[in-house]
């Protein structure tokens, strides 16, 4: 669409702006002034300058943490997108079962994040949940809160459960875009089930795929809420991803000049990949239309 | 001639058939899929229920899958006990506020946004994306200082203007995502009949965009509903969530593991209540208005 151009229009854009430079600048500016300085309480402040940072920059505790989530939140990508897809392609595209799949598909993603890890926290218990108790009666020895490798596990089941429906519907909104005509032609030149996955779902799949990708990517860069009700980040430090670690600083241990210096980081990771998730959210649109 | 028929019949045949074939085997299958997702999403679902209606004494001394001593006790606890039902009072208050203010300043914004080219508009549209992509845990700290300088903790509305951090972004993008579907010819013929542009936007536009605005409302309640980081980090007593009290049902005599899971079910039902008017737009929704 044609805009036209208009500087008025900030009088409009006003309210917003307001609104989110109090809830975000303001707080961000004070992170800023804690990173750069030291206290000792009272009130007091020492310039500390970039102290914190290079404490920060040069400690295993925030590589351990950056890694691990990094770790998690590649491994739930290679196991929801594939699995999205293979959902939504099966999935009806007429009939009752439509609106069927998609409210019982969407039900996870609404359920509030601290009860998704109450609930994962009693199925996995080996003495009153489902799973936990099958697990345990297969002879697996199983229990998230002793094991690493249990507790991994369950994490990444959770975010599986909780997420996956997210892939679904995004790909299925783009498969439900493709007009019937082409399957059709498809069907005329004799076109393989790979081949029409291969050279007309997946292409016309791409832009939401990409959305979803990044969107998966970018919240389960910054998980909090259930892996922290399931696990609380261990045992030991084994589930505590960049956010728990970041919590468990800044308001367990108060320790604002470290908290504050790992925030920026954090902040600015997360602006770089907004910034690649806004370019391919309106460059990419622009080039299909 | 015949001959020429023939051999691009025949090819075109096969492939017909083999194609029909294909599709037919796999649609036997391919409801096996789906339906095994949703019992995959449904069993966890399935036995914080199955937990809400037992007794304590049941849940930890038998394994049963169905409850056998029925009872509404996890329920009535919650519903008769106020520092359980005043958290859901709590949550909604915000959530509400949350959904209102987010909304009503989203809609011009996004409105500016759809329609026109300023000064800076690319980076302030980005600029509110990165607060939608901010980590809670990175606010948390600063809004509790924040809030207290103003003397806002333990209020409602902290707990409200914190969440526009993310809901005010989300609302933005999804609201503009609907408006550029409205050709701009419609303002121009309403300008030309005589509007002005506040009565434009109330009589004309707003019932055009009328499902975008009931999506956008449905997901900043959502992500204000499922938050709670920032509401337990606000909130100490007086103006609580029900999420934040979820987590101290530990009493005296261990864990009220039926109460919980109560707790629980009553936290799903809001979203599953709304779920089914939204259905069609909620990849929308999630993407951003972006689909």
């Amino acid at each position: 669409m044609e805009k036209t151009w208009n500087n008025k229009a900030w009088f409009m854009v006003l309210p917003v702006l307001l609104l989110v430079a109090f809830s975000a600048v303001i707080p961000l500016m004070t992170v800023v002034n804690y990173s750069v300085q030291d206290t000792f309480g009272n009130n007091e402040f020492f310039w500390a300058g970039t102290e914190w940072f290079s404490e920060l920059l040069g400690s295993d505790r925030f590589y351990d943490a950056l890694w691990r989530n990094l770790a998690f939140s590649l491994i739930i990508l290679a196991i929801e997108v594939p699995l999205g897809i293979v959902i939504a392609l099966s999935m009806p595209k007429t009939g009752w079962g439509v609106p069927l799949c998609l409210v019982t598909m969407a039900l996870p993603l609404l359920i509030p994040w601290n009860v998704v890890g109450t609930i994962w926290q009693i199925f996995g218990r080996s003495d009153i949940g489902l799973l936990g108790r099958a697990l345990t009666d297969l002879g697996i020895d199983y229990n998230y809160t002793r094991d690493p490798f249990a507790a991994w596990a369950t994490v990444i089941v959770m975010d599986v459960w909780h997420w996956t429906s997210l892939v679904v519907l995004l790909c299925y909104a783009g498969l439900v875009s493709i007009p019937e005509a082409y399957y059709q032609a498809a069907r005329i030149d004799g076109a393989s089930r790979w081949a029409v996955f291969r050279y007309l779902q997946l292409p016309k799949m791409h832009r939401v795929l990409l959305i979803a990708v990044l969107l998966r990517f970018m919240d389960s860069f910054m998980i909090y809420t259930e892996p922290f009700v399931v696990t609380g980040g261990g045992p030991g430090n084994s589930t505590t991803f960049l956010s728990i670690d970041l919590v468990k600083m800044a308001i367990g241990q108060f320790d604002l000049g470290p908290a504050a210096a790992m925030s920026i980081v954090y902040f600015l990771i997360v602006l770089l990949l907004s910034w690649v998730f806004y370019t391919v959210m309106t460059n990419y649109g622009e080039g299909e239309r | 001639m015949s001959d020429v028929t023939s051999t691009i019949a025949v090819p075109t045949r096969r492939a017909r058939a083999s194609v029909a074939g294909n599709s037919r085997g796999s649609a036997r299958f391919a409801p096996l899929i789906p339906a095994t997702y949703i019992l995959f999403l449904m069993l966890p679902i399935y036995w914080l229920v199955n937990m809400s209606f037992k007794t304590n004494e049941e849940i930890q001394s038998r394994f049963t899958l169905w409850p056998e001593n029925f009872t509404f006790r996890n329920y009535e606890v919650i519903f008769t006990d106020p520092s359980w039902y005043n958290g859901y009072i709590n949550s909604i208050i915000y959530v509400a506020l949350n959904t209102g203010i987010s909304v009503a300043v989203a809609l011009p914004a996004a409105y500016a946004f759809s329609r026109y080219r300023f000064l800076g508009d690319k980076h302030l549209f980005f600029w509110l994306l990165t607060n939608r992509m901010a980590p809670p845990a990175v606010f948390a700290l600063p809004f509790f200082q924040l809030y207290s300088a103003f003397g806002l903790i333990d209020t409602h509305i902290a707990v409200a203007l914190a969440h526009c951090l993310f809901n005010v972004p989300l609302a933005v993008w999804i609201l503009e995502g609907f408006m550029s579907g409205v050709p701009k010819e419609i303002d121009e013929t309403a300008y030309i009949d005589g509007y002005s542009f506040p009565r434009f936007f109330v009589k004309i536009f707003m019932p055009l965009i009328a499902s975008g605005i009931g999506v956008a409302c449905f997901f900043c309640f959502m992500f204000s509903w499922v938050e709670l980081l920032i509401a337990r980090t606000l909130t100490t007593t007086a103006a609580k969530p029900i999420s934040a009290i979820m987590t101290r049902t530990v009493s005296a005599s261990g864990m009220d593991w039926g109460v919980l899971a109560a707790a629980g079910v009553l936290t799903i039902i809001p979203g599953a209540l709304v779920i089914w008017f939204v259905r069609n737009y909620i990849a929308k929704g999630f993407a951003l208005g972006r689909v």
